[in-house]
């Protein structure tokens, strides 16, 4: 079963921007859908027209299988978490939970037990009675879940949850939300713009540029199969390398040289490859690239080298000898990805 | 370090004097008898009149018609001073919460036309505004004392910078959550506001408690006369043939300082937290 169904979704500003052009996504049951793009490519906008925050401008949002363009938020059965967590500033913590369970009329009992539930699997039981001025960010955190936990939604919405929480919280509390997520066995979208935290948590990717979709797909997809250059330089860190080059009946022409490569396509394409799939040695078959700069990062290291006018970048273990000057570039060829240099798209 | 505390207590200390040292005069020629004041002028001793004075002025039935006593004046002027400020800060929540939530046509332009009252205060349009009250048949009435001059574009402007510093996902975790307009309004923003309606609430009763020239054309029987106006009449009523109550007047004035000055003291650490701090 599909719990969420977007149908041609379009969502056009009063002001004549236009935040969604025409996406069509499905999330199944239980599944964690990730949208990632860079900001302002209309995610949150996305997002705020699934949970009714913005209406919807042309197209369709259908949740368990009714179509909920029409309804007010509340009624939607969606839970979600903001950014900047969005509590009440003057009600205790048990207040906030309570809050939607409240105004639904639900009987006081019922949500004695919702809230309790709630805040011993977030740990914050604690913190019931404290206001969220008393709470480290963390906690906070903890408590903008809950109050989407207790609703027990259809499906959870995140708007860059956790970018707001230092570096090792961050990390911590993005395993905490997926083992939450898994656990609850309700479907969940979760917007951000950080590629880690896509693939991470993610089921299934959603790449978003510029208010369409570049791509979808599970992690592994997205990464050893980008649909399109955007996709290849968004995906992964370091980026993947991106040069120009040439196909016709020798091979692959690159800055000057030649590889072999089967491909039946001719013309200009560009040339991916990942760094961390790329390999420096002494001589051989591969381009000859020349070392600019390296950089120590601990268990890796990064290497910057020129191959004719492009830069590219290497990854390799520390344990590997530095390289310097004059070194070959080896790859192999299933480990390269041709694009159309016109549009951008996989070859 | 020691010198320069010592010349702040001084600035203090200066400061303090020429603020109380009137009232404290005022307070103490009070309590001595009209004729001693007569001949000798303000008194700085406590008198033997305390009593007597602060009684008569409370409970003598004063005026022509014999109708009014301080107590009631006192009372008119709560009246008055409460009204006036509950009534503005009411107005100008709603209106501000309409300006700031709802999006209407011209919306910007009538938040212009309301702050633009700012430049017509009472006495450039109290002629108009009589003419106005007196055909709703407001004369004489608490009623006309206080809803014409409730409107404020201050307290709206001030609750309008308020709600717009509200994070707008507040609203949408509250609409999520299934609160209305109405439940928004008075379950979120109103405690949300409430030290900035404290701090608008003092201002205001003491703006609301001096009110003098409003009142005296909105009223002319004696039984709404607020503790302001009293004090007049006290002189006024004295110069005939008769040595000025001076003590009374006196200690009706500093009647009428006590009650701004406990709401102050009072609402005092509300107000700074207010004017300073939001709790967001
Ligand atoms: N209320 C609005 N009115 C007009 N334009 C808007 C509005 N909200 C967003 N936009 C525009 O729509 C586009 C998409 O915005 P959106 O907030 O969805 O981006 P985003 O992908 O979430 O970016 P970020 O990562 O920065 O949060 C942007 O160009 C933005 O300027
Ligand atoms: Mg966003």
């Amino acid at each position: 079963m599909t719990t969420l169904r977007i149908r041609d979704a379009v969502k056009r500003y009063p002001n004549g921007v236009e935040a969604v052009k025409g996406v069509s996504v499905d999330v199944g049951d239980g599944e964690l859908v990730v949208f990632v793009g860079p900001s302002g490519c209309g995610k949150s906008t996305l997002l705020r027209m699934v949970a009714g925050l913005e209406e919807v401008t042309e197209g369709e949002i259908e949740l368990s299988g009714r179509v909920v363009n029409a309804l007010e938020p509340a009624d939607r059965n969606i839970a979600m978490v903001f950014q900047n967590y969005a509590l009440y500033p003057h009600m205790t913590v048990r207040g906030n939970l309570a809050y939607g369970l409240r105004n639904r009329g639900t009987p006081k009992p019922e949500i004695a037990a919702k809230v309790e539930e709630a805040a011993r699997m977030l740990q914050i039981a604690e913190f019931l009675d404290r206001r969220p001025s008393q709470l480290s960010g963390g906690q906070r955190q903890r408590v903008a879940m809950g109050r989407a936990i207790v609703r027990d939604p259809a499906i959870f919405l995140f708007d860059e949850p956790l970018s707001n929480l230092d570096a090792k919280l961050r990390n911590q509390m993005r395993l905490e939300i997926k083992k939450l997520q898994r656990r609850l066995g309700r479907a969940a979208i979760y917007v951000t713009h950080d590629q880690v935290e896509a693939m991470t948590l993610a089921d299934r990717i959603v790449v978003l540029n510029g208010g369409r979709i570049e791509q979808v797909g599970t992690p592994t997809e997205v990464y050893s199969r980008p649909a399109s250059t955007f996709v290849a330089s968004f995906i992964g860190a370091p980026p993947m390398n991106l040069v120009d080059a040439q196909l016709d009946d020798d091979g692959l022409q690159v800055a000057g040289q030649v590889v072999a490569h089967d491909s039946a396509h001719r013309g200009p394409v560009t040339l991916g490859i990942r760094p961390e799939r790329a390999h420096l040695v002494a001589g051989g078959a591969g381009l000859d690239i020349e070392v600019a700069v390296v950089e120590e990062l601990g268990a890796h290291r990064l290497i910057h080298a020129h191959l004719g006018g492009h830069e590219v970048t290497v990854a390799q273990s520390a344990d590997e000898p530095v390289p310097a000057g004059r070194m070959v570039l080896s790859f192999r060829p299933e480990d390269l990805h041709l694009f159309d240099r016109g549009t951008g798209v996989r070859i | 370090m020691t010198r320069v505390r010592l010349t702040d207590h001084l600035v203090l200390i200066l400061g303090v004097l020429l603020m109380m040292g009137p009232l404290v005069v005022a307070f103490l020629t009070s309590t001595h008898d009209h004729v001693e004041i007569h001949r000798e002028g303000m008194q700085f001793t406590l008198g033997a009149e305390f009593a007597e004075t602060y009684a008569t002025v409370l409970t003598r039935e004063g005026g022509f018609t014999g109708e009014i006593t301080g107590l009631l004046m006192t009372q008119n002027s709560l009246i008055l001073g409460i009204g006036f400020a509950v009534g503005k800060i009411v107005i100008s929540m709603l209106a501000a919460y309409a300006i700031v939530y709802y999006r209407f046509p011209l919306g910007t332009f009538f938040f212009w036309v309301i702050f633009s009252t700012l430049l017509l205060p009472l006495e450039v349009r109290i002629l108009p505004s009589y003419e106005v009250a007196q055909q709703l048949g407001l004369l004489n009435s608490y009623t006309g004392l206080i809803v014409p001059l409730i409107a404020s574009a201050t307290g709206t402007f001030f609750f309008r910078q308020f709600f717009k510093s509200v994070p707008d996902e507040l609203l949408e975790a509250a609409r999520i959550d299934g609160a209305g307009p109405v439940r928004f309004f008075f379950e979120i923003l109103v405690p949300l506001s409430r030290t900035m309606i404290a701090a608008i609430f003092i201002i205001m009763f003491v703006v609301g408690w001096n009110q003098y020239l409003w009142p005296t054309i909105m009223t002319t029987e004696e039984q709404y006369f607020t503790l302001v106006r009293g004090i007049k009449n006290v002189m006024q009523q004295m110069i005939g043939a008769d040595i000025p109550f001076y003590n009374e007047a006196l200690a009706m004035a500093v009647l009428a300082m006590l009650p701004p000055a406990v709401v102050i003291l009072v609402f005092q650490r509300m107000f700074i937290k207010g004017l300073v701090e939001q709790e967001k």
